[in-house]
């Protein structure tokens, strides 16, 4: 069965000063599909990310977005960011605002929705990420893992098309990252396509239906979760395993 | 000291028109200094060197010279031109002023706000001005309420210096009540009792902006 295509790189190329950190890099996201990108620190594959909604320009390739090359020549970034959505490690909430003032702030700028229609399709988020007794509250008072719920409900409430998650459990103390992974494994069952840098080899197992690992700026070796960690092919996989589990 | 009591009340009149005119000097020029700190604050933070260089230019020219030779310099290069008058030649000379500190206090706020703040604005689609107007510039100002504050009251005992083109404010009023009765000492005295005052007042504001402002720390 052909899926649809959500987010294609093809050799996409990236440089920061003499550093080369995305070398030739392809790959294919299908819809409602769950690509975990792993791979040591600086191997690129935050870069990669940021690079699919244009935080970062790549120097060289082709971005495409449902099956539309996109580039920052021909297109508004400002709309091609609204059909990515993205989640940080540091959650990056608007702490001078609420919860809800927080989940609310693009659909009410970007979108222009009406106000009342905002508030009621936030709150629900709030509700559906487990935070529906917070939604006057100031991030400050949240535990990390509440502020990155908040963070994936604001992500979610400009109705992304697709959902980039950027070591979204690596600041977190360990007994919270299980709520995070929950939230993110619902929103994989629902359908969401979503790509993922993490280090939760657990989730990558469980909920990634394509893993790929990284290494100095190259795609080393791609395949389903079984295949990849049961029987990784490259030696550099291998040895990247071997260091982790 | 029952002389100084005698000399502040019996010349109260006087001086509630010279702090009438010190408060107007002080909060119109505060008012410009501000909107022009803000400007060129932008203008330094912008990615087009041209216009960082004309900011720096003008926090160099500003910073390096004295505040009353900048207000002689405009007051009489301004009437050369358009006939103005004192106060508002003395206005605009503070707020040139202070603008340059302005700009440079709001400037190393919005630097201080953790860039992942723009990121987030960005990657939900909004556009560079708005996550500039929306989350960046609310911190920011927040964080700077205290520097400002600062030179704000700055701003006002400097707006004492307008009396040399003639304002009559504060000390311009204890200067002429000085020298008509040659009792210097204590028509100072007097004037430094009403900055005082301005200045407690002003800190007690800033400091329950500052305290409103906190409940989301």
């Amino acid at each position: 069965m052909s899926k649809k295509e959500m987010v294609r790189v093809e050799q996409l190329n990236k440089s920061f000063g003499k550093l080369h950190v995305l070398k030739d890099v392809d790959l294919t996201v299908d819809e409602s599909n769950v690509v975990v990108l792993i791979g040591a620190s600086g191997s690129g594959k935050s870069t990669l990310l940021r690079c699919i909604n244009f935080l970062e320009m790549k120097d060289d390739g082709k971005i495409f977005l449902e099956g539309e090359q996109v580039d920052k020549d021909t297109h508004n970034l400002n709309e091609i960011r609204q059909r990515v959505g993205m989640v940080f490690q540091h959650f990056n909430l608007f702490p001078h605002k609420t919860v809800l003032e927080n989940v609310i702030e693009a659909p009410l700028m970007v979108k222009k929705m009406p106000k009342n229609q905002a508030i009621e399709e936030g709150k629900a988020l709030l509700d559906k990420v487990g935070l529906g007794d917070k939604y006057d509250v100031y991030p400050s008072t949240l535990s990390g893992g509440q502020k990155q719920r908040v963070a994936i409900a604001r992500s979610l409430a400009m109705k992304p098309e697709v959902m980039l998650f950027d070591e979204p459990t690596s600041a977190l103390d360990p007994e919270l990252v299980g709520e995070v992974l929950a939230t993110m494994k619902e929103l994989a069952d629902e359908g969401m396509t979503m790509v993922v840098v993490t280090h939760e080899m657990g989730f990558a197992r469980e909920v990634g239906d394509w893993v790929v690992y990284m290494h100095d700026g190259r795609i080393v070796e791609y395949g389903n979760p079984d295949e990849l960690f049961e029987r990784p092919k490259e030696q550099r996989t291998k040895e990247f395993l071997s260091s982790i589990l | 000291m029952s002389h100084f009591f005698d000399v502040f009340i019996e010349s109260y009149p006087y001086f509630l028109q010279g702090l009438k005119i010190t408060l107007y000097l002080s909060a119109a020029s505060l008012l410009i200094a501000f909107v022009i700190g803000l400007f060129f604050a932008i203008l330094k933070i912008s990615n087009i060197k041209v216009l960082g260089w004309i900011a720096d230019a003008y926090i160099w020219v500003i910073r390096g010279t004295p505040l009353i030779v900048q207000i002689f310099v405009l007051y009489y290069g301004i009437t050369e031109i358009i006939l103005i008058d004192k106060f508002w030649a003395g206005a605009i000379g503070l707020a040139i002023h202070s603008g340059a500190y302005i700009a440079e206090i709001i400037r190393g706020s919005i630097q201080s706000i953790d860039k992942g703040q723009m990121e987030a604005g960005r990657s939900l689609g909004m556009t560079k001005l708005q996550t500039m107007r929306r989350i960046i510039l609310p911190q920011a100002f927040r964080r700077a309420i205290p520097s400002l504050g600062n030179q704000f009251i700055i701003g006002i005992k400097d707006s004492s210096l307008v009396s040399f083109i003639g304002a009559q404010e504060l000390f311009g009023v204890s200067s002429s009540l000085g020298s008509n009765s040659f009792d210097f000492l204590t028509f100072y005295s007097v004037a430094a009792v009403y900055y005082l005052f301005i200045v407690l007042i002003l800190t007690a504001i800033v400091n329950r902006i500052e305290k409103k402002l906190a409940r989301s720390d």
